[in-house]
């Protein structure tokens, strides 16, 4: 009794702002109301159809599939060395992939506003795609970490015994076994890097603007249904994506090292 | 296939693009930054490189205390009040059938994904005049009429503890899953109450776990920077707040650098700390 009313609150505390949120997005007029006053999809056709929007979004895309594809491209060969060899400079280059999100993400954001003003590149998108790749890699760089532990080195052995090379061995057992970690990886690198602020905003926040960049920005001229229109359509894309990994991959044991602890050791 | 050392140059080359990237863009920047906070302000520029302590003796202002003071102090509250609820929560959840289990960690994940703009939008409305809870409680006859209670402290307040909350959870997740199911139910079978069977044997074994995770949140805390400008008014600023307004603002990049690095230096003194406190992980036995 006691446990559902508690396990109830903390759901109703997770939960409500997302309802009130989707609820004021469906408000007819321009206004914020809960329960929404007349139901309309107006701002979601705002949303996607006006420039003002659909740049921001592109942008976040765009910079989106790029860093994660490039922290998947930095973790995958950094896992694969650190579980073929145990050499001390893999562990060191580890331990550099999960510096950034150890660390408050405003020292992070501003060591990259500095390199990329020294380099020239400052307000350049390749910036913000290069700096959250680095940011990010921390994710895939787990995931990937625990997908190589879960393989069975008798297997491997088993295939070089019966003659497979290096390139067979990666091609029909390591790769198919990591196959939903580096989905994972390359998943969570995504969400984040769309819902990211500050380093966006510091690399190239006047002149490349990311989704975030622009809700903040919009909140400052006040608040519109499209705004909570954005929020839904984020938590929805969120859920999504988590859900699937949570559907098809491991959560529990992703979960169980997501945690700086079990990352350390 | 596995070796102990890599044999050859070819054997080296997965490390070495990941490597380069992460000298370059991490480690580089990294000491850019730290040396740029001994570095002149150049006007309408970026930075001048002299060497100067300058920065360093002008961080220490009233306001920077200040904002010091109160970064740390709502950092504190947030994780005492996250870890207070998120480790019962936590116990529950471990407890759980996996399939529920799997349920919440999405929905947990979800919002700790959510950027801190949305969060902070999505208090904003619920505790707004028009659309928030005022609004139910004037309905339920508990309150006369509706009121906005955003931007205030209490406001800051939700917006952190929402985000925080599944950090704590997620870093107290490992810890509470390893622990062995045979301790509470020993405890049980000798007599002692579900609460209590809680409180000593549950709490007592992991209290080590317990303190680090109360740091750690007070770290991830410290980090808040959009919420104080949404939902919170000048005064609840944060340290992140500061630095950013510094580096953007007002173009002062060394100033802000080494706010950053003195930051820097707090916040690694408190992992430190609770590594120390922790002694070892979180998921062993005091």
């Amino acid at each position: 009794m006691l446990r559902g009313v508690f396990l109830g609150l903390i759901g109703l505390f997770l939960l409500s702002p997302i309802v009130v949120v989707g609820g004021v997005s469906l408000n007819a007029k321009k206004a914020l109301f809960f329960p929404p006053q007349g139901v309309s999809l107006v701002w979601y056709a705002e949303l996607f159809g006006e420039p003002e929007w659909l740049i921001p979004i592109g942008n976040s895309l765009a910079i989106a599939l790029l860093s994660s594809l490039g922290a998947v491209s930095i973790a995958l060969p950094l896992s694969y060395a650190l579980w073929r060899y145990r050499v001390f400079y893999a562990r060191v280059l580890f331990l550099l992939g999960i510096a950034p999100f150890m660390l408050p993400p405003v020292i992070t954001a501003l060591g990259f506003l500095a390199f990329w003003a020294t380099v020239g590149l400052y307000g350049k998108m390749v910036a913000t795609v290069v700096s959250h790749a680095v940011f990010f890699v921390t994710l895939p760089l787990v995931t990937l970490s625990l997908g190589f532990e879960s393989i069975d080195r008798e297997i491997v052995e088993a295939a070089q015994v019966l003659g497979a090379d290096a390139r067979e061995v990666f091609g029909s057992i390591v790769f198919p076994m990591i196959r939903s970690y580096l989905v994972s990886g390359f998943a969570f690198a995504f969400v984040l890097s769309l819902n990211e602020y500050i380093v966006a905003y510091m690399v190239a926040g006047f002149t490349v603007e990311t989704l975030p960049i622009k809700i903040f920005n919009a909140l400052r001229y006040g608040y519109t249904p499209v705004m909570a229109a954005v929020t839904l359509v984020f938590v929805l894309l969120a859920a999504l994506v988590f859900g699937l990994i949570g559907r098809f991959g491991d959560l529990p044991r992703l979960m169980g090292a997501l945690t700086p602890e079990s990352r350390n050791s | 296939m596995i070796a102990e050392r890599p044999r050859g140059a070819l054997a080296r080359l997965p490390l070495l693009y990941p490597a380069v990237v992460l000298i370059v863009f991490f480690v580089i920047p990294f000491g850019i930054m730290l040396a740029v906070s001994f570095f002149r302000r150049e006007p309408g520029g970026f930075y001048l490189a002299e060497f100067s302590l300058t920065n360093y003796a002008n961080l220490f202002t009233a306001l920077f205390g200040r904002v010091l003071a109160f970064s740390l102090f709502i950092s504190a509250f947030c994780a005492l009040l996250c870890v207070g609820l998120g480790f019962p929560f936590t116990y529950l959840l471990t407890r759980m059938p996996r399939p529920r289990q799997v349920v919440w960690l999405v929905l947990l994940v979800s919002v700790l994904s959510l950027s801190a703009v949305i969060v902070a939008f999505a208090w904003s409305i619920m505790l707004s005049q028009t659309a928030g809870v005022s609004n139910l409680l004037v309905r339920l006859k508990l309150l006369a009429e509706p009121r906005s209670w955003s931007p205030g402290f209490w406001a800051l307040v939700c917006g952190m503890a929402y985000l925080a909350f599944p950090y704590t959870v997620l870093v107290l997740y490992p810890p509470l899953a390893r622990l062995d199911p045979h301790l509470p139910e020993a405890a049980r079978t000798l007599g002692a109450s579900p609460l209590r069977t809680f409180f000593t044997v549950v709490v007592g074994s992991l209290r080590r776990a317990i303190i680090a995770t109360l740091v750690m949140v007070f770290a991830f805390n410290l980090g808040t920077y959009l919420l104080p400008q949404i939902l919170g008014r000048p005064q609840h600023w944060t340290l992140s707040v500061l630095i950013t307004d510094e580096a953007i603002y007002r173009s002062n990049l060394p100033l802000a650098a080494a706010m950053a690095v003195f930051f820097m230096v707090v916040s690694l003194a408190l992992v430190g700390l609770a590594m120390l406190g922790g002694r070892g992980r979180p998921g062993e036995e005091a």
